[in-house]
Formats: C-alpha cells, structure tokens, sequence
C-alpha cells in the first residue's frame, strides 16, 4: 500500500556489482554501412539519414561527411531483422548500403 | 530577383516553377527509368551496373543471404519505384505539389540520376563544365539539371 502524502524519492538500494566478466556484450550483432558513390548528392544523403533514422542535421551531416572521405560510414546498427529493414529502407532511397556482421 | 523553383507555401504544399521545357523533359525521362527497372530480374549476379546500383547487394559477402534478401524486396523496391515515376507523370505539369508528391518526385529525380549517371560512368572528378565536343555532352547536362531540380527539390522540404 502506497505511504500517504506525496510520493517519496525510492530508498536508495544497495545494488551489488556484477563481476567484470559476468557482463554480457551489448545485443548489437549487425551493423549497416553507407558507402560512398560519385553520384548521390551531399545533400541527399544528408537528408535520407535525417529523414529514415530521425538523426539531427548535425549528426546526419557528420556521417554523410565520414561517407565522402573515409569511404564509408556506420549509419545504424541492432538486429539482423532490423538492420536488414534499415538496408531495405536506403535502398528505396537510392543509398549504396549494405550490412555485415560487427566483428 | 531569385525566385525558388520550388517553395513551401503556407498552407504546407508546395508551388513548383518549371519551364515548359524543364517539364517535357523529366516527362520525357520517365521512360528511361521505367525500361531499366525492367529489364533485369532481381539484379542478383547481373553485369549491369545500372541494376546493380538501383539495386545493391544487403549482403555482397554473403552470396546465399543476399539472394534471400533479394527475393524478399526487389519487388517491392521496383513497385515502389514504379509508383513514384505515376506520381511524377501525373503532377508533371502541375504548379502546386503535395508533401507526398513532392517526395515522389525526389525519390524518382534521384532514381534518373542513378541510371544516367551510372551509364555516363561520373565520378567525384567529373568537370560541372561541359565540353560542346564530348559525345555525352547532351546526357551530362540532363545530369547535371537533374542536380540541379533534386537542389530545389531539397531545399524546399528541408526548410
């Protein structure tokens, strides 16, 4: 039963450290990539990245830049079933995009 | 004094000002971009770069995932394409857009730039001045106007 009067912050609970090798890696097996192609306009990738995974034009904008100079860029990353909807998504727009394994 | 070829008005659509002549020519584009989503099956294994790049590989190490991949989307990646295209000859002389037709026309300016540029085999390098001389002269400046509309196109959304 809840105390009377407003709710009360919750006590603060002894919270027992799991051991450095209990910690299971993050679930994040696949990665999507975006690479480089002369054609796509700076502009349109820029904008495809804003509009498919909701990035602000600052964060789509430095990935679009890490796409033109370093060739490619990492651009989401989850599931298999997600990242191949992701893929599936840039491909509609035009995106040279592909998926691997994040190894 | 400069005027946007394309604007967002107030009342949230859009208001396109082409020429006659700009119109006839993406109408006339259409076409090109219908035949080359046709002409292959699901682009797996295919030596036409112009498939290969309206349709890329999800998987391009991985020959027995990319094939499933494949089956499962490129009908749909070619309906949709398809229907962008209807949506474009259908508002191709219109003067006032909606948000869903004006996405249709940027995804399908797009696509043209895809085919065209991947059959004029541009690269980063590739001069935005054109030589009278060159025998793609008239295909790169289509290239390069269609730069030019997917700019607008762009700017007016992103406003």
């Amino acid at each position: 039963m809840a105390p009377p009067g407003p709710p009360a912050a919750p006590a603060p609970v002894e919270v027992e450290r799991p051991d450095v090798d209990e910690v299971a890696e993050p679930d994040v097996p696949w990665i999507v990539l975006v690479w480089n192609d002369p054609i796509n306009l700076m502009s349109y990738v820029t904008w495809v990245l804003q509009k498919l995974f909701g990035y602000s034009r600052d964060k789509a904008t430095a990935l679009m830049l890490d796409v033109h100079h370093k060739g490619r860029a990492v651009v989401a990353s989850g599931t298999r079933e997600k990242c191949e909807l992701d893929v599936f998504r840039l491909h509609e727009h035009g995106l040279w995009a592909t998926m691997q394994h994040d190894v | 004094m400069f005027r946007a070829r394309v604007r967002r008005t107030r009342k949230g659509d859009y208001e396109v000002r082409l020429s006659d002549q700009e119109r006839q020519l993406l109408a006339s584009l259409v076409p090109q971009l219908r035949a080359a989503l046709q002409s292959g099956t699901d682009a797996g294994g295919t030596d036409d770069p112009t498939l290969r790049r309206l349709f890329p590989a999800a998987y391009p190490s991985d020959e027995e995932r990319d094939r499933e991949y494949r089956a499962m989307v490129h009908d749909d990646l070619v309906a949709r394409r398809h229907a962008a295209l209807d949506t474009v000859e259908a508002t191709v002389g219109a003067t006032r857009l909606d948000e869903q037709e004006v996405l249709a026309w940027i995804g399908a300016v797009n696509d043209l730039r895809l085919v065209l540029g991947t059959r004029l085999d541009v690269s980063e390098e590739t001069e935005p001045t054109i030589d009278p001389n060159d025998p793609d002269a008239a295909a790169l400046a289509v290239y390069g106007y269609l730069g030019f509309l997917l700019e607008a196109l762009l700017s007016a959304v992103s406003e």
